[in-house]
Parts: structure tokens; C-alpha cells; sequence
């Protein structure tokens, strides 16, 4: 009788089991499917790259084809991932130093209007950039910064503030005032004390601002395609516009998806290695 | 740029002064964010506003017009069909991925081993750019190169290659379904802090008073998760509005120019017809929108914790 009742329950749960995962492996698939088409068909040769990808992987042989092709669009492939890679490493350097020290003074500074400064960062959230881009457009040329990486650098690092600032003055709150009481009496002030002494201690909050900064910089589309007009200084997402455009009334598919392979790499590499911090910035927006 | 006031403070006592050197130190760890806020956020919403009011062409002097934009807004019936289409774009958008999102979450809610890895996977098209992804299902749903029209064909669904860009209806539900793909993880990630938000024994104690799973769904879990769905709503809709890469990259703004969002407008009329007042003008339509439907949605929320 016992037994009877305990065969059934073991039933019950693999079924249980095999339903869950059999949903989950068939999502699994249909989320996975474009990445592993998209990257297996960008390894096919020029023969087979205008045909439709089935079965996906290349019949005749692995071949760099569609890499070589993509390298013939405007100033070449690494020229393009270089700027995309210098804007994203400066976004996230600035990003990261400006909201250490802000965080860091709306922390523990006590200031005239430091609520009203604290809340116009955090107000620009609102205001979605897509309606300053114009204006944006005449002022950094009247800075002489359009049409260079900087001027684009500086207008991502203003669009992570809202978010980094944030993020670093709650990491800074969480840091107990003894620990830099201490440090003080040992002798370290100021800018020695937030490097040697703070720094260690809201690393995880950096490591958290300085992948949203990548991410969101790297992908960033419609400023970069208005800011920049130079062809050598295309980022990556603007280069690949040329590619979608086609030469001659003929669009190189093979191209295609080997751009959509360099521009999709990097993002889930920099997201499966921090996916803990990544997760963490994304439970903080969500509580807040 | 703010050390020069501090000179006068040299005068005052002592004390006062360690206090206001302190004041100083704080204003000058804010100023370089300040003054990128400033530069690069805050005069250039002010500026949409002054270039709004004036005819402002590329090249050549900007001349005063008033509201002349603006009353020319609400006479443009492109601008209208613009506003038209984003809107029906929002709600099928939101619709489609909070259909998707909400048994999502309550599958990786579980706690089940290969949870982790199901939440990771669904993740993963987040994470990459819309415009990436544009470019990814433009060639998946291309009609000679592509997948799509093929395994449409396989299974006898169309009789021959299927050009799925080449009609709004089905272009369309092409991108709802990319970027259904490409949101659903992050909203089923916004909608899982939620769930797992509501004490257990809550639940449980349903369960015992003989409440049903879809009795315990929508008296217990929907309303206990409000704050939950008004945030993953505000992001889902304002994110909808300002929607551009995925009409740009995949279809050019669509079979018969029918799919202009209101950012593609702005974009045409400020950076292709170089009309920069008018586009400065739009720009304020769609900040007021987009205000409005912020403060409507916070409104509604904050009234939700009333209750």
C-alpha cells in the first residue's frame, strides 16, 4: 500500500519533471536558435552565403568568407570595432570616475542644494535623450566635438549618470562610517582615502555600473548614426547600416551575420561572466 | 570652474571656515557630473525649446517664427500618422510581451534545479543591442537568404518564398516577434523580484482556505505585485514610444512609408530634410507625451498604494 502510493508520487514527479523541462528546453531553443544560426551560417563560405541557411552549418568546410567581406565595408572591420571598443572603454572609465566621486560626495558631503543637484541627475531619466538630440547635434559642434568618438563618449557618459550615480551613493551609504574614521586617524584624507581605503569596498557597485556602461554604450544606436557623419569614425552598429544598405541593389547576407557576430559576442561574453553583478544593477533599478 | 568663488570664504573664522571648506569639498566631488548634466542634458532640453520657436536650417541663419511650428504640427497629417502608429505599436508591444513575460516568470520563479540556466537563456537576447538584433531578423526573415520563408514553406503554410518585409501585417508581426524576443526576458526578470517579493505562508495560507491556483493568481498575486507591474509597465510602454532601430534596420519605415514611429519622424525631419526647428518642435510633443504618460502611470500607482 505504502509502496504503491510512494511508485505514484515518484510518477508524478518525474512527469512533473520531464514537463518542466521539456518547456524549458523548447524556449531554451527558440531564444537560443537566431544566436546559433546566425553564428554557425557566418561560417559558411561566399558560395553558400546568399543561400537560405538550412541545414544552418557550412556544407563545404569552415571558412572566414563572411568576416573577409565584412572587412571590405567602410574603413574595415577592425578599424569600426576599434572605435566601438574606444567609445565603450571611455564611457565606461568616465563613467565609472564620475559617479565614484559623486556618489561618493552626495554620500558623505553636506552641501547647499545637494537634494536639488542629487535629484536633476536622477530627473534626466525622465527625459528621454531621443528628444535633445537635436540641440545635441548643434552643440557639440559648437564645442567642435561633432563628428568625433569624445563628443559621443561624453554624451553616453551622461546618459549612464542617472542610473551610476545612483547606484554608487547607495553603495557608498552602505559602507560604515567607522571604517573611514579609522583610515582618517591613520592619516589618509580625501582623494587617498576614497582610492586606497572606500574603492575596495563598493568594488561590486563599480563592477555593476561599468557593465550597464559597456553594454549600453556598445549598442547604441541612433545617436551614434546622427552624431558621427565621418565614415572612418562609424561605430560598429552604424557601420553595419552600410552592410544592410547593400552595394548595387545586392545586400551580402554573409557580411551580415558576421557583423551581428562581432557586435553580439562581446555582450554575452562581458554578461555570462558578471551576470551576478548584472542582475544586481537590474534589482536595484526595479526596487527603486 | 567653481574654485574661484572660494576666495571670499578666506575671510570668515575659523570654525565657519573648516565647515564651508567641507561644503566646498562635498560641491566639488558632484561637479563633474553636474556639469556633464548641465552641459550635455540640461542646456540641450532648454535649447529645444528656443530652436523650436525659430525656422532652423542647417546651414544659414535661423530666423524667429513663433509657434509657427507648432501650429504647423497640428496641421501635419504625417506627424498624426506617426503619433498613430507608435501607438498601435505600444499596445500590440506591450500586449505581446506581457503575454509571454508572465509565464515566464512564473516558470523560472520555480525553485528547480536548471532554473538558473532557463533564466540565463531567456536572458541572453537582452543583453544585446536592438539594433543588433534588427539587423540578425532582417536577415533570418529575408525572402532568398533567409529562414523564415523557408520552413513557411517546408510546412506548406505558403506555396512559394514568402517575402514576410513586404507587407505591413506580416512585417510587422515579424518585429512585435523580434522584439518580443529580444525584451521578454528583461521584463520576465523585472516581473520575477516581484513574485518572489510575496511572503510564502501568504500563499500558503490561500492554499489552505481552498483557494485554487487561479483564485490564488489573481486575488493574491496580481494585486500584491501592482508596484511590480506599474514599473515593468512604465518601462515597457515609455521603451515602445521611443522605438526606432527595429523600424529603421528592418523595414526603412515599412512598405508605404507606414512605418514612421514618431523618434523616425523627428529623425527625418531634423537629420534628412534638415527642418531642425520643426524637429526641435516634435521633440517637445514627444517629451510632453512621454511626461504624461509618466506622471499618469506614477499617479495611478501611487493610488494603488492607497488602497
Amino acid at each position: 500500500m505504502n509502496t504503491a502510493i510512494k511508485a505514484r508520487r515518484a510518477r508524478k514527479k518525474l512527469f512533473g519533471n520531464t514537463v518542466f523541462h521539456g518547456f524549458g528546453l523548447i524556449a531554451s531553443f527558440f531564444f537560443l536558435a537566431p544566436f546559433i544560426w546566425a553564428g554557425l551560417a557566418s561560417l559558411r563560405s561566399n558560395a553558400e552565403a546568399q543561400s537560405p541557411p538550412l541545414p544552418p552549418w557550412p556544407k563545404n568546410g569552415i571558412s572566414v568568407d563572411a568576416y573577409l567581406t565584412l572587412d571590405t565595408f567602410g574603413a574595415g572591420v577592425w578599424q569600426h570595432t576599434m572605435n566601438s571598443l574606444l567609445v565603450s572603454a571611455g564611457t565606461v572609465v568616465l563613467t565609472v570616475i564620475v559617479s565614484i566621486l559623486a556618489g561618493y560626495g552626495f554620500s558623505r558631503y553636506r552641501f547647499p542644494f545637494k537634494n536639488l543637484m542629487f535629484v536633476l541627475i536622477i530627473a534626466t531619466l525622465m527625459i528621454p535623450f531621443q528628444s535633445i538630440l537635436t540641440p545635441l547635434f548643434i552643440i557639440l559642434a559648437k564645442l567642435g566635438l561633432n563628428n568625433s568618438l569624445l563628443g559621443l563618449t561624453l554624451v553616453y557618459v551622461t546618459l549612464q549618470l542617472p542610473f551610476s550615480v545612483f547606484m554608487m551613493r547607495n553603495a557608498f551609504d552602505a559602507v560604515p562610517r567607522e571604517i573611514e574614521e579609522a583610515a582618517r586617524i591613520d592619516g589618509a584624507r580625501d582623494l587617498k582615502l576614497l582610492v586606497r581605503v572606500l574603492f575596495p569596498l563598493v568594488l561590486p557597485g563599480v563592477v555593476t555600473v561599468a557593465i550597464f556602461a559597456f553594454l549600453n554604450a556598445w549598442n547604441e544606436f541612433l545617436a551614434a548614426l546622427i552624431l558621427l557623419s565621418d565614415n572612418e569614425k562609424y561605430t560598429l552598429p552604424v557601420l553595419m547600416t552600410a552592410v544592410r544598405a547593400g552595394r548595387l541593389g545586392a545586400i551580402n547576407w554573409g557580411a551580415l551575420q558576421a557583423g551581428v557576430m562581432v557586435m553580439t559576442i562581446p555582450c554575452l561574453v562581458v554578461f555570462l561572466l558578471l551576470q551576478r553583478y548584472y542582475m544586481r544593477g537590474l534589482m536595484a533599478g526595479a526596487v527603486k | 570652474m567653481t574654485i574661484t568663488t572660494a576666495s571670499p570664504l578666506a575671510s570668515i573664522a575659523r570654525p565657519r571656515r573648516r565647515a564651508s571648506m567641507r561644503q566646498w569639498t562635498g560641491i566639488l566631488y558632484v561637479a563633474p557630473a553636474m556639469a556633464l548634466v548641465i552641459v550635455f542634458f540640461v542646456v540641450p532640453l532648454i535649447f529645444t525649446v528656443w530652436m523650436s520657436l525659430h525656422n532652423w536650417p542647417l546651414i544659414g541663419q535661423p530666423s524667429w517664427i513663433g509657434l509657427g511650428n507648432y501650429t504647423r504640427m497640428f496641421s501635419d497629417a504625417r506627424f498624426f500618422s506617426a503619433l498613430g502608429f507608435t501607438a498601435y505599436y505600444t499596445v500590440i508591444a506591450t500586449i505581446a510581451i506581457f503575454a509571454l513575460a508572465f509565464p515566464l516568470a512564473l516558470f523560472v520563479e520555480r525553485q528547480r534545479t536548471g532554473v538558473g540556466f532557463y533564466r540565463t537563456v531567456f536572458f541572453m537576447p537582452v543583453v544585446v543591442g536592438l539594433a543588433t538584433a534588427s539587423l540578425l531578423w532582417v536577415w533570418l526573415a529575408n525572402v532568398d537568404a533567409g529562414v523564415f520563408s523557408s520552413i513557411l514553406r517546408w510546412f506548406g503554410i505558403t506555396g512559394r518564398a514568402a517575402n514576410i518585409l513586404a507587407t505591413f501585417d506580416s512585417a510587422f508581426a515579424l518585429i512585435i516577434v523580434m522584439v518580443v524576443w529580444k525584451i521578454v526576458g528583461f521584463t520576465m526578470i523585472i516581473l520575477l523580484t516581484g513574485l518572489q517579493a510575496i511572503p510564502a505562508d501568504l500563499t500558503e495560507a490561500a492554499r489552505i482556505d481552498g483557494a485554487n491556483a487561479w483564485q490564488r493568481f489573481t486575488k493574491l498575486t496580481l494585486p500584491l505585485m501592482r508596484r511590480t507591474l506599474a514599473l515593468a509597465f512604465i518601462l515597457s510602454i515609455t521603451g515602445s514610444v521611443l522605438a526606432f532601430d527595429q523600424f529603421y534596420i528592418m523595414t526603412s519605415g515599412g512598405p508605404q512609408n507606414r512605418m514612421i514611429s514618431v523618434v523616425y519622424y523627428i529623425f527625418n525631419q531634423s537629420f534628412v530634410s534638415f527642418q531642425l526647428g520643426y524637429g526641435s518642435a516634435l521633440s517637445i510633443a514627444l517629451l510632453g507625451i512621454l511626461v504624461t504618460l509618466s506622471v499618469v502611470q506614477l499617479r495611478l500607482l501611487r493610488v494603488g498604494d492607497e488602497r
